[in-house]
């Protein structure tokens, strides 16, 4: 093909994607990372598979306010502890025009399931489907599992034909050395469909006017454009080159909000940010003899030498929500006793120290991120300057989130930062059963510094396979209570969303921040 | 000429072995790729048998050469982060960062010769003091600073070009260009002159320089006094003798082009070989970066391997030097 008549076909390529409709809509979307690739279940990384949910679709989803809606399945019920039984929608086709039925959920599940699956762990429990009809699937658990459908909205639904045609039934192998069919096609019954992908680049997709839904957006194509840089990824929005920024940096809100046309949105999110502390019987600071963080008294004087609203109003300007609690209000388990936050007094916190044992303060290490979070290490930096002002001496280390969580799950330090956002569960269950629960095999597996309370290692196995949605609340607050009570970790504030669009654009803002753009208009 | 290129094909060969072994133990600092692969609340029989899978468990020396064996047949391993074999994603990448290199490169020779040649021909000129200045800015600002600024200038403010990306690509089936739409051209401008503004300052000084130092000789006084007219006498005898360290250098900086085009590709969101690399080094991946810094190495050492090639030509002594030292 000569130059011109490549440049032709490219322009009329162009003209005829002007021409597709009156009113096209183009949703111009700019966010700070790229899709790791086009198979929801090669990774577990949450905007990937977010975005993949353009494309494709699972059983059950997130409606706007983070409840649980029939999405390719209409309804469920429990036959017995270990099946529950899901009734398909009729009439779904997928993109390449196949139809939708039991055996792609079969085939969907079981290839998530496969032990070479690097998204089994998101679907803990989950053991295998089977086909009762053709519009019938049971799934199969290891126990009662009262998240099953919180697991099921990551599970997204393949068309086993086309998996088949393409030999790509089985997970991604990263062993294999060979690329999968799935990392750059797909095949879905979502909203829109795959149409282009230059990595780092560029992502589009177009309509798919046959979608089973009804459409609240008015959009025709979706183009994602990563960019990595937060100032390029501003100006490119104060430019009028895109038509949304997911996060618009905090720094930049004035300057945004100031721009005409435009605004922020903004809303503290599920993400709870806190610090871990070092249980066991050694301080990791050499200067400190035995681990007065072992005492609880010493905890709770942490606490009151916390300024919870300079933290809010000085570092997250204001746009953070004080935690009190381990988890978000959003996410079930909060409770509003637990949430509240003591009062700061340093008097009283050198008190506490004092009666502890500790009258001139102590010395402690504390590790923090400085990429992870929204001002992660300037969070850190002014815990150390409260924490001086009671005595104890801080020796601060940030760096890098692949070193900070190495050092962090080794306990190789006295207090580090964390963030839980509880995704892709959205449920308390994640903190109490990864984070409060004594270390044990599948249990613990982010509680390097050792908390153990017998009372909350029972609640969270009960919680675990509780069905009765109100019972399993009130286990839940009960062992919150309890780690609260005991300072198990220091939770400081839910993290705030921050994004930017045009003032055209109409979206609703959902506090997992995850832009779902088929709930989006342009008027 | 023949044993001098295997000379440096050997040479070639022990930089880039040094440059990988260095690759792999900094990359033990790095941190561990797994927390990016797997879920927060993944289990500890999860992490372990994903380093299992990915080999991560083995001595470091074995992980090296591993790598070196499988890099000799031209095997560069699976990017962890985007599940796809790394030479793959290097020689897609590519193009979009020769592009760049190429017209910053060209833009930095097209401007910055005939601008030393006017700055050293009229030294106390308002404009070449003037450009003086203007250079030394060039060389002392930060690229980052200039890229950001660019970008304020002439797609915030002006709205005349954009801000990131390469535009509309043309897919020529080996390679992607940018040259044969508006916006893949669009779109070069501002990292082009980005990448370029400092080598072009670099080069209209190291022109003036060298060319007022050759003005200076006694050829140039005899050639003057023989009443050889100005303008033969700048750009046939004066202006040749300036170029031969001026080619050693640009030479060299065309290895630094390509290192610097990172930040010129992280601030434009240019979907090049440095961008990919940057990536990689967020996400601890390990095969793309080393992988990457092995290629560079291989540049820079074709590179300059060239430039003395052409420096054999280009400057008869030298050539009258080596013949018959090693009997060629």
């Amino acid at each position: 093909m000569t130059p011109r008549k490549l440049l032709f076909t490219v322009t009329s390529a162009l003209a005829l994607a002007c021409a597709g409709g009156a009113q096209a809509e183009t949703f111009r979307l700019g966010t700070s990372g790229d899709l790791y690739g086009l198979d929801p279940h090669s990774m577990t990384d949450s905007f990937t598979v977010s975005f993949l949910n353009h494309v494709y679709e699972a059983l059950v989803r997130y409606d706007a306010d983070l409840k649980i809606e029939p999405a390719l399945a209409t309804s469920w019920e429990q036959i017995d502890e270990t099946t529950v039984r899901y009734t398909l929608r009729e009439g779904i086709k997928f993109h390449d025009g196949q139809d939708f039925s039991a055996e792609d959920v079969v085939a969907s599940v079981k290839r998530a399931a496969h032990e070479d699956s690097p998204i089994r762990g998101n679907i803990a429990g989950l053991i295998d489907a089977k086909m009762v009809d053709e519009m019938t699937v049971d799934l199969m658990l290891d126990g009662p599992n009262p998240l099953l459908n919180n697991f099921l909205t990551n599970v997204l639904i393949f068309d086993s034909g086309w998996l088949e045609e393409h030999d790509a039934l089985d997970p991604i192998d990263a062993q294999k050395g060979e690329e999968g069919y799935t990392t750059s096609n797909a095949n879905g019954t979502g909203p829109f469909r795959f149409e282009s992908r230059t990595p780092d680049a560029q992502t589009v997709l177009t309509v798919n006017n046959d979608w089973w839904d009804e459409p609240q957006h008015n959009l025709t194509r979706i183009e994602l454009n990563p960019i990595n840089s937060d100032a390029t990824r501003v100006a490119a929005m104060l430019s009028g080159e895109l038509d949304m920024i997911v996060p618009s940096p905090l720094q930049d809100a004035k300057r945004i909000e100031a721009t005409e046309g435009m605004h922020v949105l903004e809303a503290p999110g599920l993400r709870a940010i806190m610090m871990g502390f070092n249980l066991s019987g050694t301080s990791n600071n050499p200067n400190q003899e035995g681990n007065p963080l072992q005492q609880v008294e010493v905890r709770q004087a942490l606490v009151h030498a916390i300024s919870y609203d300079l933290l809010r109003d000085k570092i997250m300007r204001g746009k953070s929500r004080n935690l009190g609690g381990l988890v978000a209000p959003q996410v079930p388990g909060y409770d509003e006793a637990v949430d509240e936050i003591p009062a700061y007094d340093p008097e009283k916190a050198k008190q506490m120290l004092a009666d502890a044992g500790y009258p001139e303060g102590f010395s402690l290490n504390m590790n923090c991120p400085n990429d992870r979070y929204v001002n992660d290490a300037a969070i850190c930096q002014a815990l150390a300057a409260m924490f001086a002002r009671v005595g104890v001496k801080t020796d601060l280390t940030a760096e890098t989130k692949a070193i900070h969580f190495e050092r962090a799950r080794a306990n190789e330090t006295d207090m580090f930062m964390l963030g839980w956002a509880t995704l892709p569960m959205l449920d308390g269950y994640s903190v109490l059963s990864a984070m409060l629960h004594t270390p044990e095999g599948q249990m613990g597996t982010w509680n390097p510094g050792g908390y153990s309370n017998a009372e909350v290692d029972r609640l969270t196995k009960a919680v675990a396979t509780e069905l009765d949605a109100e019972k399993r609340m009130e286990m839940m607050i009960e062992a919150f209570w309890i780690a609260d009570q005991e300072v198990a970790w220091l939770p400081l504030h839910a993290q705030p969303l921050s994004w930017a669009a045009r003032n055209a654009v109409k979206i609703p803002q959902t506090a997992d921040d995850k832009p779902r753009l088929w709930l989006a208009r342009i008027e | 000429m023949f044993a001098f290129l295997i000379r440096r094909i050997i040479q070639a060969a022990l930089v880039m072995l040094v440059v990988a072994s260095i690759a792999f133990l900094m990359f033990r600092f790095l941190g561990d790729p797994i927390s990016n692969l797997l879920p927060e609340d993944a289990t500890v029989q999860d992490r372990a048998e994903m380093r299992e899978k990915l080999g991560l468990n083995d001595p470091v020396l074995v992980q090296y050469g591993r790598f070196i064996a499988d890099a000799a047949q031209g095997d560069f391993g699976q990017s962890y982060r985007n599940n796809r074999p790394v030479s793959d994603l290097l020689a897609e990448r590519f193009p979009a960062t020769a592009e760049l290199v190429l017209v910053a490169a060209g833009l930095a020779l097209a401007l910055g010769v005939p601008l030393g040649i006017y700055t050293a021909l009229n030294p106390r000129g308002w404009l070449s003091q003037g450009l003086q200045v203007i250079s030394l800015l060039g060389i002392s600002v930060p690229t980052f600073v200039t890229g950001i600024l660019l970008i304020l200038v002439f797609s915030v403010t002006l709205g005349l070009l954009p801000s990131f990306g390469r535009g509309t690509v043309v897919d020529l089936g080996w390679w992607t260009t940018g040259f044969l739409t508006p916006s893949g051209l669009k779109a070069l401008i501002l990292p082009a002159i980005m990448l370029a503004l400092f080598q072009m300052t670099l080069i209209m000084r190291l022109v003036r320089a060298e060319m007022l130092e050759v003005l200076r000789a006694d050829y140039i006084k005899f050639a003057k006094a023989r009443g050889i007219p100005n303008r033969m006498l700048h750009f046939k005898y004066a202006l040749k003798n300036t170029l031969i360290p001026v080619m050693t250098i640009f030479g060299l900086q065309l290895g630094g082009l390509i290192a610097f085009a990172i930040i010129t590709e992280t601030v434009f969101q240019w979907p090049g070989m440095g961008f990919l690399f940057i990536q990689a080094v967020n996400f601890t991946d390990v095969p793309v970066m080393a992988a990457y810094l092995v290629l560079v190495s291989f540049i820079f050492v074709v590179i300059n391997t060239l430039v003395d090639l052409l420096y054999n030509v280009a400057d008869p002594r030298l050539r009258a030097e080596r013949t018959p030292a090693h009997g060629v």
